[in-house]
């Protein structure tokens, strides 16, 4: 399978999540620059973290009107897989791929720290590979990652089981000590009714390799490539 | 020459003289406004030159030595460092937020001249004690934050003090590292008669006017009016430059890259002409400007930010433009290379300033002035007034350890993106910080270094003792020293005492880089750190990186595994002078810092990367302020692991307090497995170095049994919650 991963200017983990699928996955990689509208044939796209056209206005909000999001968007009706990251998070509910909203971390500071994420849900193809219940550990980096509903939508999300990952104390306690933003329920990850697009503040692709602190990121995106490996067989 | 106009360029009534005698004629405004620039202490290191040179910058890695945007040092595998510090001082002393967010950007663009991506950020600051200064301190790390966040860079490491002295004149210096393939490293010589000089990035405006003559003057009640002297970053379109300019990095048709930093256009092409050989003809009218009605005078100082020049070969800028279109970079042919050695300046098709660029570069004046030790009797200490058995030592490190000055700085550093890249594999928290070099093993350690108490007590002694400290920051991790680069913070050199620490200090340096075997390549100096005549500390901020082959055998500082033997290497001694222990202990800020013995220095460090080299140990840690037990603490607390230590006999003349407090240089806390025990003895014979035992891993206390016992949580408690 192929991954692609789009490059606005002002995206940074562009790079880091390339070389996790060349040399860590072991997949194809295409970088899909903003002003082009050829998803290269890509099967999951990856919007990765950064500061999207400098998050002028607000995160993600320019980023939305970019040439390759008309495409991305249209792969994503089509059920193909979107994922985003940090700033990708941010983008896919500009976008109105997701609901909800990213807001300014209630501690008022950027955060760059590892987080302990619950994991609720192992039956999309983001998260095959892990169990309902599990912990896993991963870090974040953002300013503003505190994810805001409304209560309908949120009631709705609860609902329909569409709470991927929470920000939970090792123990997979979800307690507001282990909340780092100050998200509603300590929601860090979420993913649209159909299960293929999943957005997520903290980042996977900073923990793919042991010298880095940890490998649970890896396991996404395993999840991805054997999921799909299954689904084409 | 109305006094007046002379203070708005910073320069001298016999400057204007010597001017006039180099020109043969009188400067026109746009002409004095240039040279007051270019002559600013800021610029020309006037008064810091003639010490300069006694500072080594030779060495088989060496690349390029100062005089560049950056210094260059070679690692291996067809790989080199690009690096350096610089200060950003005045401008956060009066806007904190911007002030430390466009020094990250002008150190960022000072590497990516040298052809380098930038990888890493550090910053070393100073403030006055909180709460008092908390402004500033929230104003410059949110800056600092602001930008490199944004920026995409990470930030892994520097320093954070508190003293009394920076209150009001808070010292924020930026070191970037960045990485360069030795074949596309580039030099920012204008040369080829013809050639285009493309400015690109961001349009020019008024702000930053001046900012090199007002750092070079001290602060006083008028320079909150110098706030539009601070420029505003836009660390997005930086982020743009830099991923324009790597892309252009081989193209045959870019010839140089030079930053635009101090002293703005002027700067950028008199020093690039310079180093070419060359002249230069600039068309104000041709530069993109984001305001109106703006003077040739005002188009050629601006300091607005994120703003790069590129030397061009004629007729083949068509090539270059895509990539800029690409990152949608503004961009201009604003004049071209001349082989006349002059800088021309044109507006409406008339010349408006036309000097010889050594006039504008390497005639600017040296001052030489007289130097004067303060009395030698100030700051003495006598230790026999002090008992030499602590109350307790327990109490001690809880209260030392939980100091702003020694506590964790986590609570800056979470707020920096310390992780993108994927490459920081040691993260900020220990002694250096490490980027390892995607597709290699090479591993690249980083660390700032200044212990300005140490400096103030005897600016020689604490000049060694920086460098050393630095060194062994970098050999904890188990990489070698390579080279540094130098921010020296002082203050107001027309003050004797001041001109003295400057004279001391560099030879202090000169001294232990010779010893240690490490070239300065790079640097910054500022001076005038003075608030209503009050002066800083002397602080000699000392940038160092250093290389192992393979960074899956760094070492960190933590603690890591139970059942490890936990050892002291180097000797102890009575060394409480300008110690942490005497300060926070006794209220005490006196005494001679300790002696550093460079030899016994070298081989301690010798001795840690044998070791280290031969993978016999599992952790490493300097020994610095505070002595052997917060560094003992500290291991503790960074690995969340206990350590259980016999009893310490006290041994002939060595106080209690020295014992466990004290700050000999050249020690380490280390740990190892018993297997590496005998090996860890032949070696430290071998290189003529001391190891004493002092207990083993496990549990969670730190306990000296017999004596006192502390649990891990307590300690953790009060070493991270130092900023709560």
């Amino acid at each position: 399978m192929k991954f692609g991963v789009v490059v606005f200017p002002g995206t940074w983990s562009d790079r880091d999540c390339g070389r996790v699928v060349t040399e860590v996955l072991g997949a194809e990689l295409e970088y899909l620059w903003h002003q082009e509208k050829d998803l290269k044939d890509c099967d999951c796209i990856i919007l990765p973290g950064g500061f999207s056209y400098g998050d002028h206005l607000r995160c993600g909000a320019i980023a939305r009107f970019s040439p390759v999001m008309d495409s991305v968007v249209r792969f994503a009706a089509h059920g193909g897989l979107v994922w985003g990251i940090c700033n990708g998070f941010q983008v896919l509910c500009e976008t109105g791929l997701l609901p909800g909203a990213l807001i300014r971390n209630d501690v008022c500071e950027f955060r760059c720290q590892w987080t302990h994420l619950v994991v609720e849900r192992d039956d999309i193809l983001f998260t095959s590979t892990l169990r309902r219940g599990e912990v896993i550990k991963i870090p974040i980096s953002h300013g503003e990652g505190n994810y805001f509903a409304d209560a309908a939508t949120l009631s709705r999300l609860e609902q329909n089981n569409q709470v991927v990952f929470r920000y939970a104390q090792p123990d997979g306690h979800v307690v507001p000590a282990a909340n780092p933003n100050g998200s509603i329920h300590n929601i860090a990850g979420i993913v649209n009714r159909e299960g293929n697009v999943l957005g997520m503040m903290p980042h996977p692709e900073r923990c793919a390799e042991p010298e880095l602190g940890g490998t649970d990121g890896l396991r996404l995106f395993k999840s991805v490539l054997e999921a799909f490996a299954e689904l084409v067989v | 020459m109305a006094a007046k106009k002379l203070r708005e360029v910073a320069l001298t009534e016999a400057e204007y003289q010597t001017i006039v005698e180099l020109l043969g004629r009188t400067p026109n405004d746009v002409e004095l406004g240039m040279i007051g620039v270019l002559w600013s202490e800021h610029c020309s290191y006037k008064t810091s030159k003639p010490f300069l040179r006694r500072l080594p910058s030779a060495g088989s890695r060496v690349l390029q030595g100062p005089g560049e945007n950056a210094g260059v040092v070679e690692i291996g595998e067809g790989w080199a460092v690009a690096f350096k510090i610089e200060s950003h001082n005045h401008p956060s002393a009066i806007e904190p937020y911007e002030g430390a967010a466009t020094g990250v950007g002008g150190i960022l663009r000072d590497v990516a001249a040298m052809g380098a991506r930038p990888v890493a950020i550090l910053d070393s600051l100073r403030f006055g004690p909180l709460p008092a200064s908390r402004h500033l301190f929230e104003g410059v790390v949110s800056g600092i934050g602001g930008y490199g966040n944004c920026v995409g860079v990470p930030t892994v490491g520097g320093e954070v003090y508190f003293e009394d002295c920076y209150a009001d004149n808070p010292l924020v210096n930026a070191m970037c590292v960045g990485v360069v393939r030795t074949d596309q490293l580039k030099r920012a010589r204008a040369e080829g008669d013809g050639n285009l000089l493309l400015l690109v990035g961001a349009d020019t405006g008024r702000d930053g006017i001046h900012g090199a003559s007002f750092a070079s003057l001290e602060l006083d009640d008028s320079s909150e009016q110098r706030r539009p002297a601070v420029q505003v970053g836009n660390p997005f379109l930086e982020k743009c430059l830099i991923e324009a300019l790597q892309e252009l990095v081989d193209h045959p048709a870019v010839v140089a890259i030079q930053d635009l930093g101090a002293a703005g256009l002027t700067s950028a092409v008199a020093e690039a002409a310079a180093r070419g050989g060359s002249g230069a003809l600039i068309d104000v009218d041709k530069v993109p400007r984001r305001e109106g009605g703006m003077t040739p005078y005002e188009v050629m100082l601006s300091e607005s930010q994120e703003r790069m020049l590129l030397v061009v070969e004629r007729g083949r800028q068509a090539e270059v433009m895509p990539v800029l279109e690409k990152w949608d970079l503004h961009y201009a042919v604003i004049g071209e290379v001349t082989p006349d050695g002059v800088l021309t300046v044109e507006a409406g098709g008339r010349v408006a300033a036309r000097l010889p660029i050594e006039v504008l570069t390497e005639k600017a004046p040296v001052r030489t002035l007289r130097g004067r030790a303060p009395n030698p009797t100030r700051h003495r200490l006598d230790l026999d007034s002090i008992p030499a058995e602590p109350e307790s030592v327990k109490g001690s490190l809880l209260r030392l350890i939980g100091h702003p000055n020694l506590a964790s700085k986590r609570a800056v550093f979470r707020r920096y993106d310390h992780q993108v890249g994927n490459a920081t594999v040691i993260r900020p928290g220990g002694d250096a910080a490490m980027i390892r070099v995607h597709g290699t093993r090479l591993g690249i350690a980083m660390t700032t270094d200044c212990n300005s108490r140490y400096c103030e007590l005897d600016p020689y002694l604490g000049a060694q003792i920086a460098i050393a400290e630095a060194a062994r920051n970098i050999v904890a991790t188990g990489a070698r020293p390579l080279a540094i680069s130098d921010c020296l913070n002082f203050g107001n050199p027309d003050k004797p005492e001041i001109y003295w620490q400057l004279e001391e200090v560099i030879s202090g340096m000169a001294n232990a880089c010779r010893a240690l075997d490490l070239p300065i390549v790079s640097g910054n100096v500022s001076l005038y750190n003075d608030t209503d005549g009050r002066s800083i500390f002397p602080t000699p901020v000392i940038g160092m990186v250093g290389v192992i082959d393979d960074y899956t055998r760094r070492l960190e500082a933590g603690l890591a595994a139970d059942g490890d033997f936990v050892l002291l290497v180097g000797a102890s001694g009575n060394d409480l002078g300008g110690s942490r222990y005497l300060e926070i202990e006794h209220g005490l800020f006196a005494g001679r810092p300790p002696e550093v013995d460079l030899l016994g220095e070298r081989a301690a460090q010798e001795y840690m990367l044998a070791a280290a080299g031969a993978s016999l140990l599992h952790s490493a840690h300097d020994v610095g302020e505070g002595g052997m037990l917060v560094a003992l603490a500290e291991a503790c607390i960074l690995g969340e692991r206990g350590v259980r230590c016999p009893a310490l006999a006290s041994m002939g003349e060595l106080r209690t307090d020295a014992l466990y407090f004290g700050e000999t240089q050249g020690r380490f806390i280390i740990s190892a497995p018993s297997r590496s025990m005998p090996e860890l003895q032949n070696l430290a014979r071998r290189h003529r170095v001391e190891i004493q035992l002092l207990g083993m891993v496990g549990g969670a206390d730190l306990e000296f049994e017999g004596d006192f016992s502390v649990t891990l949580e307590e300690m953790s408690r009060l070493y991270y919650g130092a900023f709560d």
